[in-house]
Parts: structure tokens; sequence; C-alpha cells
């Protein structure tokens, strides 16, 4: 794709990089300045260099441990639900009916998840699996296994990760789909015609058609279980004790909780600097695989 | 795609039942009354009440959260959508100076995690006197929407051949005539969906929401985490709000069912 070389192309750029840069650079620069800065309260604050980000990156400090046990917690959530969404999302993709009125109401039936208040979806299965007034808990309870997701933190992990799995596989679902959606007939006739099996079509046909949509749903899904808040807040409030408290709950409650704004700014600055860079691993990727195929609108 | 296709009925139906299971407990639970939710578990109301509804629809402190809601989810989605279209063709059809980096800049963005900018958000828009306004939320969630809809419309954009732009040039179309014109239509689909993902990611968030209103712009989502009282918890009535905040959803998918599949592959199959 050579496309012709137009600097004016910035002004059609320019409002969209003005309100970007509104909402997110004068806010990181607020951050930053907190992040150096200490107070005794009554808005008085004094220089503290790096002191927070020493503090914060040693795990020794009570600081640094709370950090270093949210981030492991948070990418031990998103390794299970990517383990369990990307393999779920493609068996049901490949399920898909083929055509009809079945088609449509599927589709609809898939995404309404999606366009569930984050709030609403902790809400749906606080009602649903607690123990006393849940189907799932009194159930579960009812054949003899203990399930109680406020005081046991197996069950609390199982019913955030099973939240989690029926919130957006979904999304990876139809995203495959769409990827299944442009494959010709021909290639599957093709395949019979080579006595192909099942898996060797998957493997040979399917799943290099469904590597680019493949690749943005990891992406989005791991991004946004890296900052997971709305639904294990609800549901768990970051517990029992810690067992839940992701990244982002755990900054919350520092900054908006206990109003620790150094450090709750050296710890946003630490946050966000790792999802740039595994935000730009993905994205170096995604266009690797994009140059693959110039025949397929790659991203800028 | 599928020669065994009673399996994948089979596959099918069980994630169905697996995605309604809980909608159904919350439905069944709206309908019931609190005695009966706090005495008995059953698979339907024994008398179906409609108090809980009833109570949203009368009293002003909850359907205002409804309109509050729609109210900054439909700004957002205007603005997101009316920036990001020349933004998007910029992208589409030039090259110019940094385009990669800033495309990035802005992906990296949809991807910032809304926890960090509570605090500053909260500080920013106190200091500019849109505290507490539906302005506020709609013009935080371009944080992450307009990125998104820049990304979604490029893709569609980069569907449509270069030349039509050019042939359109020779025909004497200006610029905006030729993009309002001509070049829209073209990618109505694409604008759809961009609107559509717009109008998800601003009605499901709720962090930035809760952090920017008090109590004039304040979103049904907040409403909905008071129905704690000295009397214990009013799953009646929160259920109930929660069937209502499904409704909006489920509308919006089903007008744009046709483009849903093609739509979360973000233009790019």
């Amino acid at each position: 794709m050579d496309k012709p070389v137009n600097n004016r192309a910035w002004w059609l750029v320019a409002p969209v990089f003005a309100i970007v840069a509104f909402s997110a650079i004068i806010p990181i620069m607020t951050v930053v300045n907190y992040s150096v800065q200490d107070t005794f309260g009554n808005n008085q604050f004094f220089w503290n260099g790096l002191g927070w980000f020493q503090e914060l990156l040693d795990p020794s400090t009570e600081l640094g441990g709370r950090f270093f046990a949210a981030l492991w917690r948070n990418l031990l959530f998103s390794a299970i639900i990517l383990a369990i969404e990307v393999p779920l999302g493609i068996l049901v993709a490949l399920s898909m009916p083929r055509e009809g009125w079945r088609v449509a109401a599927t589709l609809v039936t898939m995404a309404l998840p999606l366009l569930i208040p984050w709030n609403v979806v902790g809400t749906i299965w606080q009602v649903f699996a607690r123990a006393d007034i849940g189907l799932l808990g009194y159930g579960l309870n009812a054949l003899g296994i203990n399930y109680n997701y406020t005081g046991d933190v197996f069950s609390a992990w199982v019913t955030i990760v099973v939240m989690d799995v029926w919130h957006w596989t979904s999304l990876v679902a139809l995203l495959c789909y769409a990827g299944l959606k442009s494959i010709p007939d021909a290639y599957y006739q093709a395949a019979r015609i080579d006595g192909a099996s099942r898996w060797a079509v998957f493997t040979t046909i399917q799943l290099p058609k469904m590597k680019r949509v493949l690749l943005i749903a990891v992406l989005l899904r791991f991004m946004d279980s890296f900052m997971i808040y709305t639904e294990p807040f609800v549901l768990t409030g970051g517990g029992p004790g810690n067992a839940t408290t992701f990244l982002s709950i755990d900054l919350v409650k520092l900054a908006l909780g206990q109003f620790d704004l150094g450090k709750a700014a050296a710890m946003s600055l630490v946050y966000n600097l790792i999802v740039l860079a595994l935000c730009w691993v993905f994205y170096t990727v995604m266009t690797h695989a994009g140059s693959e195929r110039p025949d397929q609108g790659s991203a800028a | 795609m599928n020669q065994n296709t009673r399996g994948s009925a089979f596959i099918m139906a069980l994630y169905l039942i697996f995605l309604l299971l809980p909608i159904y407990w919350l439905v069944n639970m709206s309908l019931k009354t609190n005695f009966e939710i706090n005495t008995t578990v059953s698979l339907w109301p024994q008398a179906i009440t409609f108090e809980h509804y009833i109570k949203i629809f009368t009293d002003s402190s909850w359907y205002s959260g409804y309109i509050n809601s729609l109210t900054y989810v439909v700004l957002n989605t205007i603005i997101s959508i009316s920036l990001a279209l020349p933004a998007a063709y910029a992208f589409s059809r030039y090259s110019f100076v940094g385009d990669k980096h800033l495309f990035f800049w802005l992906l990296s963005n949809r991807m910032a995690p809304p926890a960090v900018f509570a605090l500053p958000f909260f500080n920013l828009y106190s200091a500019i006197g849109l505290f507490d306004t539906p302005w506020a939320v709609a013009l935080a969630h371009c944080l992450f929407n307009v990125p998104l809809a820049v990304w979604i419309l490029e893709g569609f954009m980069s569907g449509v051949p270069r030349e039509i732009d050019e042939t359109a040039a020779i025909d004497g179309y200006s610029f905006p005539r030729f993009f309002v014109r001509i070049f829209m239509p073209l990618i109505a689909s694409g604008i759809g969906v961009a609107a559509f993902f717009c109008f998800m990611f601003s009605w499901v968030e709720l962090l930035l929401a809760r952090t920017l209103t008090a109590t004039f712009a304040k979103p049904i989502a907040v409403t909905m985490t008071r129905t704690v009282s000295a009397a214990g918890m009013d799953w009646g009535l929160l259920a109930a709000a929660g069937v209502l905040t499904i409704i909006p959803g489920a509308l919006v998918i089903w007008f744009v069912r046709n483009y849903i599949a093609k739509g979360f592959a973000l233009g790019r199959v």
C-alpha cells in the first residue's frame, strides 16, 4: 500500500489529536506532578523525587509488595481467561448455524452480554451466584458442593472467571465468525475433493484465515482483562481479603479511597507504562501479520 | 462450514443456555416481592409483582438516571464519530509525517486503564467547571471512543477504492461535498458499526461516569449502587433496574444485527 504523501492531512487529524491530547496528556501531567511529591494534607506539597517509584518497585516494602501481588494476580487472571475464551470462542464460531432465521437470533443473543453495563454484569452474577438467593449458589450447595464466593477464595476466583467467560467469549466468537465468513466456498470444495479431514480443514484453511481477527481478539481481551475493575468490584469488592484485588481495583482504593496521591500516581504511571509496552508488542505483531497480506487494508 | 451439524447445534444450544441462564434469573428476581426473594428460592415468581418497575418509572431519582446515562452516551457518540470521520480518512488515504506513531498513540489510549484517569479527570473537569454535567462524562469517554472510532472507520474506508476519490475530483466535486455526498454513503455501514461501538463502550462504562458526577448528572449505574438500605438489600428493585439497563443495548443490537459479524471484526476481514 503506497499512499500519496500529503502533510496537509494533518488538518484532518488535528481535531482528534486535540481532543485525545486534552483527555490524555493533561491528566497524565497531573499524575506525573503528584508522583514526585509528598503531602501532609492542607494542600502543602513537597518534593519527593523518585521516592515513590523506588518504594513501588521494591517488593519488600508494603507498597511494593501490594503492587506486585496485584500485578501477578492480574496476569494470572488474564492468562486464565484467555486460555478459556479463545478456544471456546473458536468452537462457538465453528458451531454457528449456517443460514436462516437462526443466524440472526444466535448473533443477537450472543451479543447481548456485551451491551450490558459492567456494573450490571456484576449485579447479575451477584444475584445468580449468592448462596442464599441465587440459582447457581443455592443449586451448588444443594448438591453438596461447598460454594460461597464471599468467603472462600477458590469460589470467588471461579465465579469471576466464569463471569468473564460469560461476558466476553461472544466477542472472540463474533470476531472468529467474521473471519470464517470471509472464506470462499471454493476452498471447502477443494478440501472435499482432496479428501481432507475435518481437522485438516481447520488447521490449513480456517485457522490461517482467522489469524488476523484472532490477534485483534487476543489484544482486546488481554488489555481489557488487564484493566478489569467494575465487574469484580461489584461482585466481590476485591475480596475475600485481597484475593481478587486486581490492579485497577488496588489503584482506585489507593487514589480515591485512601487519597494517597503520591503513591497512587507512581502506581498509575508504572501501570500505564506496562500497558503501553504490551500494547506496542501486540500492535507490532498485528501490523506485521497485516503486511504479509497486502490485499487487506492494514492499519495505517 | 461444518459437516457435523447436529454436534454444532448441541454446542451452540449449550452456549446460549449458559448466556441466558443468569439473565433469566435476573428477570425472575425482578418480578418477585422482596419477601419471596429472601425466604424461598423458586424458579418462577409465585406471585408476580410489578412493584419494582412501577417504583422506577414513577420515582424521578430512578428514571432521571436513565435519562442522564442516555444523554452522555448520545453526546459522546456524536462527538466521537464527527471527529473521527476526517481523521480516519486521512489515515486511510495519505501518509504524512508521524502518521504511524500518531495511530499507535491513539490506539494506546483505547488500551489505557480508566482507573489511571479517574482522579486526574476529577481534577481537570472540576477546574473547568464541567464536573457533574453530562458533558464531562461525554468528553471523558472520548479518551477511548475516539481512537476506537478512528480505528474502525479506517478499516472500512480502506475497503473503498481510491479511484472513487479521483473520479469525484475530476467531476468537479469539492472535498467537503465529495465527502458528505459520495464518500459517507459508501461507508454507511462502517459509520453504523462505529456508532454502535461508541454507544456500547460509553453505555457500559461505570468508573469514569461515577467519578465525574455527583447529583445532577448521576448515571443509572450509580443509582443502582445505592439500593442498600438499613433494611438490607432491595434485591427486587436492583434486579428490575438491571433488566431495564439491558433493554437499550438489546434494541441497538437488533438494529445492527446484519453488520454485527463484520462490525466486530472492525471492518478488517
